[in-house]
């Protein structure tokens, strides 16, 4: 977890939590949206997925195992990541599930049912 | 910084470039919220997916972890060659989003490769990998003549 402590005008510290987007590719299929996030270095315990009213915020703590050695070489960044998004009313936000897999989170979201196309028989 | 992204439903566009620049204008805002170490990466448009590598070093072996999410085991490589690390793969897009409907799609797919040279000697055939979270750690241990000796010196 990354945190920064800077002061602010009144020279108060106060802290702020640095956050990484991670990158998400989304798909919409006839029965609801898939949506897939990068998000390495993060495994089920780490996840935190809120659903308040219209949004869905998704948070990865990472947790990558320190090394004893001397660090030479780092692109890798220690935030967390987090990523908001703003749902499709048409989404059953009770049937949201989520699937944790080598640092992929796919979070399935059906539509509800009755939003779905549906025939209607004419008597 | 907070990344608030609103994804909403699109509307029909009639200009048929609208999501090659977009997809731009993300790129741009990802490179100015990246810290300076991440910019001398080039960006991911011009060079396909450079996966984020880190090497250690302690006195018995270099450590060397690269960022793969998403892969299959089979599908990463990793070889050694005249001193230098390579690591290397492909990945897929699964088969059940080939029929639906994209609307954002930032996450690589396809063949990427990144060639590290190794700052010491290391023992080829007791080199380990593991993959695990999305992360591949390469542990070398180093050859014999690369380890830090202590040498007595006698000084008459």
């Amino acid at each position: 977890m990354k945190t920064t402590a800077q002061r602010d005008q009144r020279g108060n510290f106060e802290r702020t939590q640095e956050f990484v987007s991670p990158e998400v590719n989304i798909c919409e299929t006839k029965d609801g949206y898939v949506l897939q996030a990068d998000m390495p270095g993060v495994n089920k315990d780490g996840l935190e997925i809120t659903l308040e009213g219209n949004e869905i915020t998704l948070v990865g703590h990472r947790h990558v195992e320190r090394l004893n050695g001397e660090l030479i070489f780092t692109e890798s960044r220690d935030a967390d990541y987090r990523r908001v998004f703003e749902l499709d009313p048409a989404i059953d936000t009770g049937k949201v599930s989520a699937r944790m897999e080598q640092g992929v989170l796919t979070l399935t979201l059906p539509k509800s049912e009755r939003v779905k196309p549906r025939k209607i028989k004419v008597d | 910084m907070n990344s608030l992204t609103r994804w909403q439903r699109p509307q029909l566009s009639t200009w048929p470039g609208f999501g090659q620049l977009t997809s731009l204008r993300d790129e741009i805002d990802r490179l100015f919220e990246a810290p300076l170490a991440e910019l001398a990466r080039t960006s991911q448009l011009l060079s396909g997916w450079t996966p984020a590598l880190d090497i250690y070093e302690d006195k018995d072996s270099v450590y060397v972890r690269a960022e793969l999410p998403g892969m299959n085991k089979e599908d990463i490589d990793v070889s050694l060659h005249n001193g230098s690390l390579s690591i290397s793969g492909e990945r897929k897009t699964h088969e059940e989003f080939k029929e639906a409907e994209v609307y954002r799609s930032e996450r690589f797919t396809g063949r990427f490769q990144r060639t590290v040279a190794l700052p010491t000697a290391v023992a080829a055939d007791k080199i380990k990998a593991q993959y695990k979270d999305g992360i591949l750690s390469v542990t070398l241990p180093k050859a014999e003549e690369a380890k830090p000796k202590q040498i007595d010196v006698n000084i008459n």
